[in-house]
């Protein structure tokens, strides 16, 4: 039972191939592009939610914010597509290995901060020191600011996975109990797949809600540095 | 002498008197089927009697054309790519680039990724099986 509980989450290889590749590109597959004005139902919804999201998140940037605009959106697009892909039965999500989630996390947030260090300097050496400290504190302040700063990109991308690979366990494990108890005792099996259903339910949010979470918080950080 | 073509309630193309349609092979042109009217008297110019192996379809060969009929497909990098595309457009223009696209044209793929992802993870999921001995 332990093999089997962690098996899903291994790099998928075929013939010392890395099939992983595959696997990360197939969400491009579900998003087609049209140049048309009126184009099918399935184009047409998607710009239809894109428009949507867009105009939510990057309401809130100057014009130099704005034109992280296509680059927040597809990641948007690709971690919720990525991650809704991995709710499928037997599928493999790439957003569970820590691996891909920090070479999303750290170049983004290392481009706001570096951005924000070279056009406004005196600014984003200012966020190190809160408004109103007393004196005594300051040195201190300064440390904790800095450490708060570095964890940032690690917090975006160990949020992503441990969501992520805590919810496919849950489901994994509870499913297992589902079949175990099938035979012991109904009741207790038909609660356990009640339970089973609400959690696929909340994973199918945690999938959404995480992609614009990192999203969210990537743009954030872009906010504070332009 | 190309007339406006009109299209019967099946889809198929049919033309006024004394013409007939030419449509062109799906695969060149993507997943859409061109069609013109053109006149009848044309025929026997526009028929071959033998189509060569290369350009036949593959449920027009005959059993024992296969492996020949094989071997003279385009394996190279870029023909490989080209097989890729049409496959992809021909799926897509039916299924999902049409007026009232329903979900079926993703669940189709949706369902194949599923498939595919069982087959490769078949080795692990067979010691699963409710058996006495595994």
């Amino acid at each position: 039972m332990n093999e089997n509980l962690f098996t899903s989450f291994i790099t998928p290889v075929i013939l010392g191939l890395p099939l992983v590749t595959l696997i990360v590109l197939f969400p491009s597959l579900l998003f087609p592009t049209s140049n048309r004005l009126v184009s099918n139902r399935f184009v047409t919804l998607q710009q239809w939610m894109l428009q949507l999201v867009s105009k939510q998140m990057m309401s809130i940037h100057n014009s130099k914010g704005q034109t992280w605009a296509l680059m927040l959106m597809s990641l948007i697009l690709f971690i919720g597509s990525t991650n809704l892909l991995g709710l499928l039965p037997h599928s493999f999500t790439p957003t569970t290995q820590l691996s891909m989630n920090l070479g999303m996390a750290i170049p983004l947030w290392a481009g706001a901060v570096i951005t924000g260090f070279r056009n406004k300097t005196k600014a984003s050496l200012a966020h190190f020191l809160p408004q109103g400290t007393p004196t005594p504190l300051i040195p201190m302040l300064v440390i904790i600011e800095t450490i708060s700063l570095f964890i940032q990109p690690m917090a975006l991308a160990v949020r992503l996975t441990a969501n992520i690979t805590a919810g496919h366990l849950l489901i994994h494990l509870i499913g297992g109990a589902t079949l175990a108890l099938m035979s012991i005792s109904t009741t207790t099996a038909l609660i356990t797949f009640t339970i089973l259903i609400l959690l696929t339910i909340l994973e199918f949010a945690v999938a959404m809600i995480q992609a614009y979470v990192f999203t969210l918080l990537v743009s954030l950080y872009l906010h504070d540095n332009t | 002498m190309n007339q406006p073509l009109q299209r019967s309630v099946g889809g198929e193309p049919v033309c006024s008197q004394g013409l007939r349609p030419l449509c062109s092979a799906e695969r060149e042109t993507l997943g859409v089927r061109e069609c013109t009217c053109i006149s009848d008297e044309s025929d026997g110019l526009l028929e071959f009697c033998d189509v060569p192996l290369k350009e036949k379809k593959l449920l027009e060969v005959k059993l024992g054309e296969l492996p020949s009929w094989i071997l003279m497909r385009d394996f190279t990098p870029s023909g490989i790519a080209g097989a890729f595309q049409r496959g992809y457009y021909r799926y897509y223009n039916k299924y999902v680039n049409v007026k009232k696209g329903s979900i079926a044209g993703l669940s189709m793929v949706l369902a194949a990724y599923v498939f595919l992802n069982y087959c490769r993870s078949y080795k692990e999921l067979k010691h699963e099986r409710l058996r006495k001995y595994h």
